[in-house]
């Protein structure tokens, strides 16, 4: 029996509470706007088809950001373009979800280019509305794109000219040289007839993505009165006859019927697989114990500098990967830039007891300095009562602050006397977890096969270890 | 025991503080029974009206009309509560 009514769609919230506006019943476009009718036939699709629970819609920028205040599915709001790239994920992880991605032709066929192009070409399995009106609406009537010859906008008053602009993009008709998609139709928003076209297209690229077949793109030419500066009747009008011209309606590829569901083919990686192919251990508990250090040397954020090839990086991945051996929660991520290139090197790890929120470290509560360039650089960055190691026999100066902890030890020189001065990473290693009891030496000893890749080198960095902890030892006397 | 009748003619209802005017509605209708209010609704437009009979449930209006909720329309027929 067909519905008796024609009513709102279940699939909008009644009430738009995420609306800061006041009148939270109506939405926040302009007379006329397409974006209303779009909205509601995909509503509607949804609720036909049960999918409401497992939708997600991902929003551009553009008038339609606000897509989230009015579908009562999940919404992610992405980044300018990028809504093929978070949906790509989404749907990877989130194999049963139904992903949409709504896109503007500023957001899509501008900034976002790249993204649509390598979604539709991997083909992936979502669902694209792409609503062309042939301006950028939100930002005032920009040229876009998709703009057409000859059209006047607040960017192209003589009208749009390809010498000067290019000609506007045929979305449909580019995606639809690519091997993967599996239906592109472009449809428009005018008159009865078309309206009801639009529908179809918006239930069949729905439907599709719920048969897993793959990629669909629905390309909804749109009209914007507000930066036409028409009426609503106008505007369809001028659609109609302007913008139908240069983007013809029609399908331009419907494989529908011969695809096979895209999720058959696609590999999908599980950790244990990734594990057996990167030829890594079987993850087994720790045994390793580790001693409770003095409050202030708890959970650390540290940065590591130092002169290229002093082994800083390599003494940041030792901490991190022992660190993981005893239980902690670690980040480790060098810091790319110009000195890379000779200079000093840093790096910036993190142990901790609960979840790391951020691997950057720009208040260390211990700073290892290497080299003098790295104290002088960084020794104001260090918490007050946090903690400064340097090498001595490559630090000419002790540290200037007066509220840290400063401990001065000659790693190259003692590295030098075990036969390797590049161990000195190494003593200083040492000589932090015999001062602090961070880490006791089986988590670091328990690290290094997996990052010294010459194994006879393994003895000679272990002893470098223990002469740091002896240093400290000796220290205290 | 005997389904319940319904409505005996279809009929279109506006929700007249979600209209904004735009009179896509009223120029799409093919029986051109709806008309532009004199009034003015609480956004400031002037609303869409049904002269109240004619309508017959074709659903155009419906999707040409850009407001989630401005407009509903209810078949010959139709069986259930309704929008006042």
């Amino acid at each position: 029996m067909a519905e008796k009514v024609l009513a709102k769609a279940e699939s909008f919230f009644d009430i738009y509470d995420r609306n800061p506006s006041p009148s939270k019943d109506v939405t926040h476009y302009c007379p006329g706007c397409g974006h209303g009718v779009l909205h509601k036939l995909i509503a509607e699709a949804i609720d036909d088809f049960g999918i409401r629970e497992r939708t997600v819609l991902f929003s551009p920028v553009g008038c339609s950001v606000f897509a989230y205040y009015y579908f009562r599915t999940g919404n992610i709001q992405c980044a300018h373009g990028r809504a093929p790239a978070a949906a790509t994920g989404f749907k990877r992880t989130h194999p049963e979800s139904i992903v949409i991605s709504y896109q503007g032709d500023g957001d899509l066929a501008a900034i976002g280019t790249a993204e649509i192009i390598q979604a539709a070409n991997r083909g992936e399995n979502f669902t694209v509305f792409f609503v062309n009106n042939a301006i950028y609406g939100m930002t005032g009537g920009q040229l876009a794109p998709t703009t057409l010859v000859g059209q006047k906008t607040t960017t192209s008053p003589y009208g749009r000219n390809p010498a000067n602009e290019g000609y506007p993009i045929k979305v449909a008709e580019m995606i639809s040289t690519l091997d993967a998609p599996v239906y592109v139709e472009r449809v428009a928003i005018t008159d009865a007839k078309n309206t009801a076209r639009v529908r179809r297209a918006v239930r069949k690229g729905l439907q599709n993505q719920i048969d897993n077949k793959g990629f669909s793109l629905i390309e909804v030419l749109s009209v914007c009165p507000s930066n036409w500066k028409m009426d609503p009747i106008q505007s369809k009008q001028w659609l109609s006859d302007n913008m139908i011209q240069q983007f013809p309606l029609g399908i331009f590829r419907d494989r529908t019927g011969e695809v096979p569901a895209a999720e058959n083919k696609r590999h999908i990686f599980h950790v244990d697989g990734l594990r057996e192919a990167l030829e890594l251990p079987v993850e087994t508990e720790s045994t390793i114990k580790v001693a409770a250090p003095a409050p202030e040397f708890q959970d650390p954020r540290i940065k590591l500098a130092g002169f290229g090839g002093q082994g800083v990086l390599m003494l940041g991945l030792m901490l991190a990967e022992a660190g993981m051996h005893a239980g902690y929660h670690v980040s480790w991520i060098p810091s790319y830039g110009p000195e890379m290139r000779g200079g000093t090197a840093n790096c910036h790890v993190n142990l901790s007891h609960r979840r790391i929120g951020s691997p950057t470290v720009s208040r260390p509560t211990l700073l290892v300095a290497m080299n003098l360039p790295s104290l002088e650089r960084f020794e104001n960055e260090v918490v007050p009562g946090g903690l400064i190691i340097y090498d001595t026999a490559m630090v000419t100066r002790a540290p200037k602050r007066t509220d840290v902890k400063a401990l001065g030890i000659p790693a190259s020189t003692i590295a030098d006397e075990l036969g390797n001065t590049r161990g000195a990473n190494m003593v200083i290693l040492g000589a932090y977890i015999g001062y602090t009891s961070i880490l006791p030496k089986e988590a670091i000893f328990a690290a290094m096969p997996s990052l010294i890749k010459r194994k006879n080198l393994i003895p000679l960095n272990e002893q470098a270890v223990e002469k740091g902890m002896e240093f400290v030892r000796n220290l205290r006397g | 025991m005997a389904e319940p009748i319904g409505l005996e003619r279809a009929k279109i209802v506006v929700r007249e503080d979600e209209c904004k005017g735009c009179g896509l509605c009223i120029e799409a209708c093919p029986e051109q029974v709806l008309f532009v209010h004199k009034h003015l609704n609480r956004l400031g437009y002037h609303p869409t009206g049904y002269k109240g009979e004619g309508c017959t449930g074709c659903g155009i209006c419906f999707y040409q009309c850009p407001e989630p909720g401005a407009i509903t329309v209810y078949k010959k027929g139709y069986v259930g509560e309704e929008v006042v």
